[in-house]
């Protein structure tokens, strides 16, 4: 197990450079790419965006610039084009802002959608199953700002059950930290559902059909002992793979719509207007988070797989 | 006497599938006693596999169809209900699966999938449970018996892991052990070894064994009785010694003939019987063996009874409508050996 966490932790590094290099590059690429004029200002005159190009370093080499961004990421002064506001500061504030939208918004989808799945195998080819299965699709394809307008049109404007858009901490009033965040957790939830009931409802399938589950039958076990010591146990294995990256880049910012679309003020939404605004410092700190997080949550997905299946063994 | 122990009479599996209604098992019937060891030999979907799994209720869907009647001792099993049959499982029928490594679940231990299946229907302790577990694996001849508990399917050889299975369909002394060619996946030496165990095992506990396979080695070995199925239905049935010096029944002939023998000369060609099984959906009508008979005369047309032809043994049935002397003749194909021949010999 050491020896896995030091292969581990130097890949992540090499990971992170790799990621961080690959998407400062990109910026190279854009056409008409002019941070400098961005920072300066639309009307500022040819003068103006020369200083703050030399202020800025924006006139040195591509690999000078590279290494001096990150050095200021790395020392936490790094500063956005558009705000003059510190990223990193921005990102440590608006965190648990994202993370109260995923980490609920994971469980329950987790909770339905191995509920479902699992109705939707066990009722195979019957009404229930059918039922499940069309709705997992329409789960799976309605966009999500169509999802998330369509909510808050519903539940917050015309019958006002729910508060429009907006954020409020936890500490200050727990209940109200819920109350705003209930639309955006459901938003977030039906894609994810659709997609993992069809996910666990087809390997359930597939178990169901193998041989040591006949074995467990032939034992005299009763139908719910087969499901879950079985038939189940063994499903789950692929659901873990796929939550684990879907988790880390949540938590990276990857709810960006449904943070815009409710205002709500996490890594996302910052995320999402240093897009729109072709803000390199946001971008490239946003990189880093999230590539961090899923090589966090690749090991401990491989960790887990490890402890679930004995045939497994773990590789740097 | 020794007790019966299961009476299967007429029982029939069909599965209804896009294809059309599949005939698996079309009116099977044998016994079997305490203490005997019966083979069901027949090719690969003959409808062995389906009337063995079908004693358990393993074959159950919203697909099969099942009819005539299969009862262990004084208890209906094909309309038993499930719960009857959770407790019929394991507990007074036991089956041994063909290949090991799949019918074990690879995420357990061998121990624990044991000891599951004691406490499943006793009330004893987990301790007690796995002491008998160890007991269990060391008579199949396991070393190490407590340490390889702890083990998983994966660290075991294919001989080890069958003899885990054999300790499992054993620990609660069934009645009844159905083996689904259990040494099919494993070499040949490690076969006879296995077969060993179960005959020694089924003496000890004094069950009825039913063996299903295509090896008429194996059959030679264990059997006491043989049926012999083709195509969903019995075409041969008899004590070993009749259904190998005197069978009655064309595909009995063209199974025995395809043995390869090491006392005489190897043949040229590998000796196999012409043609194809027939489909189950589209059977042929009357005798399902007719297509692929070099004997099959007009009669044929017609389903033949399963009905005892030769007068010292009324236990002796086969399915075919020569008459018994007819049969001893056209067995005999080149230096005495019996196969399927070519057909009626001019004269």
């Amino acid at each position: 197990m050491g020896r896995f966490i030091v292969r581990r932790s130097l890949s992540a590094i090499a990971l992170l450079l790799a990621t961080s290099f690959l998407v400062f590059s990109f910026f190279e690429l854009i056409p008409n790419y002019n941070p400098a004029r961005a920072i300066a200002g639309r009307s500022a005159n040819q003068t103006t965006v020369n200083q703050v190009a030399k202020k800025f370093d924006l006139d040195k080499p591509f690999y000078v610039q590279y290494a001096n961004t990150m050095k200021l990421i790395f020392t936490g002064q790094v500063i956005d084009y558009q705000n003059d506001l510190n990223v990193v500061d921005q990102f440590r504030q608006r965190f648990p802002v994202t993370f109260s939208l995923v980490v609920p918004a994971a469980i329950i989808w987790l909770v339905v959608a191995l509920l479902l799945g699992s109705i939707s195998a066990l009722r195979v080819g019957r009404l229930t199953d059918r039922a499940v299965m069309v709705g997992a699709i329409i789960g799976v394809s309605v966009p999500i700002f169509l999802l998330a307008a369509l909510l808050l049109y519903l539940f917050a404007y015309k019958w006002a059950v729910f508060p429009n858009t907006g954020y409020t901490h936890f500490g200050d009033s727990p209940t109200q930290w819920a109350y705003h965040l209930i639309l955006p957790w459901i938003s977030i939830a039906v894609l994810s559902i659709g997609f993992y009931s069809r996910v666990l409802r087809s390997n359930l399938l597939d178990t169901v059909n193998q041989d040591y589950v006949r074995t467990a039958r032939a034992k005299g076990l009763s139908q719910r002992k087969v499901f879950r010591t079985y038939v189940l146990r063994n499903s789950l294995m692929p659901i873990v793979t796929l939550f684990g990256l879907d988790f880390a880049l949540l938590l990276g910012g990857a709810a960006l719509v449904t943070e815009t679309v409710f205002n709500l003020p996490g890594i996302g939404q910052y995320e999402a207007s240093a897009i729109g605004n072709l803000d390199v410092p946001p971008i490239l700190v946003g990189a880093i988070f999230t590539a961090f997080f899923v090589v966090v949550f690749g090991a401990i997905v491989d960790v887990l797989y490890a402890m679930l299946d004995p045939r497994v063994r773990l590789t740097g | 006497m020794a007790e019966r122990l299961l009476d299967v009479d007429g029982l029939q599996v069909s599965f209804v599938t896009e294809d059309g209604v599949v005939r698996a098992v079309d009116g099977v019937s044998f016994t079997l006693d305490r203490g005997e060891v019966v083979a069901i030999v027949g090719e690969s979907g003959s409808g062995k596999s389906v009337t063995a799994m079908t004693l358990m209720g393993l074959t159950r869907g919203p697909n099969s169809r099942f009819g005539g009647s299969a009862r262990l001792r004084d208890r209906e099993l094909v309309t038993a209900t499930e719960d009857e049959l959770q407790r019929i499982r394991g507990e007074e029928i036991a089956m041994i699966f063909q290949d090991p490594i799949s019918s074990l679940s690879p995420v357990h231990r061998i121990g624990d999938q044991i000891v599951e299946q004691i406490r499943a229907h006793e009330k004893i302790s987990k301790a007690a449970a796995l002491d008998r577990t160890v007991q269990l694996m060391e008579r199949v001849g396991i070393p190490r018996a407590a340490e390889r508990a702890r083990a998983y399917p994966h660290e075991f050889s294919g001989g080890m892991r069958q003899r885990a299975m054999i300790a499992m369909a054993l620990s609660l002394s069934p009645s009844v052990l159905i083996a689904d060619e259990p040494t099919t996946a494993l070499d040949v030496t490690i076969q006879a070894q296995i077969l060993e165990e179960i005959r020694q095992l089924s003496r000890e506990s004094d069950s009825g064994v039913i063996f299903v396979t295509h090896d008429l080695g194996v059959v030679a070995d264990i059997a006491d009785r043989v049926v012999v199925m083709y195509s969903g239905r019995v075409v041969e049935q008899g004590t070993l010694n009749e259904i190998f010096y005197d069978p009655q029944h064309p595909y009995t002939w063209g199974l025995l003939g395809s043995v390869t023998r090491m006392d005489r000369e190897p043949p040229h060609r590998l000796p196999a019987i012409p043609g194809q099984p027939p489909s189950l959906v589209n059977a042929p009508t009357g005798c399902h063996f007719r297509p692929r008979c070099p004997h099959a005369f007009d009669k044929c047309g017609e389903v033949p009874p399963l009905e005892s032809h030769v007068s010292e043994s009324e236990d002796h049935l086969d399915r075919c409508w020569l008459d018994v002397s007819e049969k001893r003749q056209r067995r005999e194909v080149e230096d005495g050996r019996i196969g399927l021949g070519q057909g009626p010999v001019a004269a």
